[in-house]
């Protein structure tokens, strides 16, 4: 073994994010500036784009794939993009978090170090090719996201965030690792590429325990990503979160999560299709229906939004089912539009928001309009967006998930998603409702600090940026997948 | 393959049989004298005084963590020192850097004023 069989260039973007993260750790001890950290994360999630951006043009081909470590993870197209989903969340977070750190008085150092070690973790997991790196990369993600979730220490309701996300992410740990057990006993291999020979080779006889393992993968991955009925617990821990937090884990996480499931089930289980692709239709109605009908009642806008990540977790699925080049090029799509709308959708609540968050209501809402005109088109732009109306990023998501579904034959599946879309657009609209149209209850006006202005205006300009030009953002998704399908 | 389950089997066989056989034989020939000594829950130590149910200073648990990374640092030390010459130059930078990441730990830990007895 040298160390020029490791690739390490390959995995120079998480390396870089886990350095910087280190840094940022140390460097708190020294200074007292606490917004010089933030800069740092920036600096070095700016540098690990850089990096990824280096890696795709480094190759003439667009069929390529770097495997490193031994085949533990590897370096291609759909990593690539989901680095830049990954670091985009991550900057849009960092930059809404600097002034409300400080306004809730939870500012340590921890907090940016965490975050980037959880950016890690969801890089290395978009990368993984190796169950074991599947396993690894997800428990460094939950294990900051955990602590991450009661960062809020005073405040009751973030304990129990993170404790109720720490119970059911560890138990959810659990059935992920059973279920890789399993498949390991049934191949022989963690490796994905050894799986899929190891199922080339054996035909249709393939044994209970790879279908027990598989199943307990699913159930998992379900939990991680909130699927109904494996949601429980993320109403209260998004809500009790740190604004922050939810909008970084709501985001950054799903993301992780479909990454993994979409290269385990499109490249390592295709041939199993059949036997999974109507379990995960099953569940894609179930969270689409529940996510979105609970979500109409909800009057406290944080918990709103929560049910609504359900909702889209359930969209996002049926690319996954379709199985074919357009639907996995339109999760791809969606997840980075999600990033945007739903970052900045959680930074208009941040923005709304007072010291220790007492005006989560629909009714603090009412007549922004008025009073914060720019804050108040922003929310109008993400809430348009995450409804899925045409100009906007969330409508070509969808639109390529749903004609994706449709070229597959899911058409009733398609169908359920549109309809569920217009349920959907009732509690968005209301939002804006009482942005523009009451009266407001309260005069008083909220600062807009300037990080969060600039994560604001980012968020929105990618929202509307990639509505308005999908193409070539498609063309990248399209690219990017090539690999999974072995085309 | 049977002679190895055979094996097992006996072993299993043996290891029900030999505490049962040896309580019961212990059972009939003890002479039986209770004292109020005897029958305390520790008759060779102290009785525990106070409730067991009391919080710990957090401090107790922030020195076990400490304590179990530099534990862990051991334990990954000595199979790489025994087999150092045939690792190599890669093996010596691969520890260095694990050295180096924990001795941010430390310093973290020791500026955070995990260190002092408070």
């Amino acid at each position: 073994m040298n160390i020029s069989s490791l690739n390490l260039t390959a995995i120079a973007p998480q390396i870089i994010i886990i350095i910087t993260a280190l840094v940022v750790l140390l460097a708190e001890l020294f200074t007292g500036r606490k917004s010089l950290l933030a800069y740092l994360s920036l600096l070095g999630i700016i540098v690990a784009a850089i990096a990824s951006w280096y890696i795709w043009n480094g190759t003439e081909q667009r069929l390529f794939a770097v495997p490193m470590f031994q085949t533990m993870a590897v370096a291609d197209g759909y990593s690539l993009f989901l680095n830049l989903v990954f670091l985009v969340t991550a900057a849009l977070s960092v930059l809404a978090s600097i002034n409300y750190l400080v306004r809730e008085r939870i500012n340590h150092g921890e907090y940016y170090a965490l975050l980037l070690l959880a950016t890690g973790g969801m890089m290395l997991m978009g990368s993984a090719t190796d169950l074991m790196t599947v396993f690894l990369a997800l428990e460094i993600l939950s294990i900051s996201l955990y602590v991450l979730a009661g960062f809020n220490r005073a405040d009751l309701k973030s304990g129990e965030s993170a404790l109720k996300y720490f119970l059911l992410g560890a138990f959810a740990s659990g059935f992920l690792l059973y279920g890789i057990a399993l498949i390991y006993g049934a191949t022989g291999t963690t490796n994905l590429a050894a799986i899929v020979d190891f199922l080339k080779g054996t035909g249709p006889m393939r044994g209970t325990y790879l279908f027990i393992g598989l199943g307990l993968l699913l159930v998992g991955f379900s939990f991680k990503i909130a699927l109904v009925p494996f949601h429980m617990w993320t109403p209260d821990v998004y809500e009790g979160a740190p604004t922050s937090v939810t909008a970084f884990m709501s985001v950054g996480a799903k993301a992780a999560g479909f990454a993994a499931l979409g290269r385990l089930l499109l490249y390592a289980f295709p041939t199993l299709l059949g036997d999974w692709v109507w379990a995960l239709a099953v569940l894609s109605v179930l969270t689409m229906t529940l996510g979105n009908l609970t979500a109409l009642a909800q009057t406290n806008v944080k918990r709103m939004l929560a049910y609504s990540s359900i909702a889209h977790a359930g969209y996002i699925l049926i690319g996954l089912i379709a199985a074919n080049e357009a639907g996995m090029a339109g999760v791809l799509f969606y997840l980075l539009a999600y990033a945007f709308m739903n970052v900045g959708a959680f930074a208009v609540v941040i923005a709304v928001g007072r010291e220790g968050e007492p005006n989560l209501e629909l009714s603090d809402y009412a007549g922004l309009g008025s009073r914060q005109p720019l804050l108040a088109a922003a929310m109008a732009v993400f809430m348009f967006s995450l409804a899925g109306v045409p100009p906007l990023a969330g409508f070509f998501g969808k639109l390529y998930i749903f004609s994706a579904a449709v070229q597959a034959g899911f058409v009733a599946l398609a169908i359920i998603g549109v309809l569920n879309s217009v349920v959907s657009a009732f509690f968005y609209l209301r939002v804006i409702v009482y942005m523009y149209m009451q009266k407001p209850i309260v005069e008083a006006r909220p600062v807009l600090a300037p990080p969060l202005a600039l994560a604001i205006a980012l968020a929105v300009l990618g929202t509307i940026g990639l509505g308005l030009l999908p193409t070539p953002f498609l063309t990248l998704a399209q690219q990017s997948i090539a690999m999974l399908f072995g085309a | 393959m049977l002679s190895d389950y055979t094996f097992i089997g006996i072993f299993v066989v043996v290891a029900i049989a030999f505490p049962i056989i040896a309580l019961a034989l212990a059972f009939f020939v003890r002479p039986k004298k209770p004292d109020a000594v005897k029958s305390s829950t520790y008759e060779c130590g102290l009785e525990t005084i106070g409730e067991t149910w009391v919080q710990f200073r957090v401090q107790y648990y922030v020195y076990a963590l400490v304590f179990v990374v530099f534990d862990i640092e051991t334990v990954f030390l000595y199979p790489w020192a025994v087999a150092y010459n045939k690792l190599g130059l890669f093996a010596l930078v691969e520890m260095f850097i694990f050295l180096a990441i924990l001795v941010g730990g430390l310093i973290y830990a020791w500026r955070k004023g995990a260190l002092e007895w408070v």
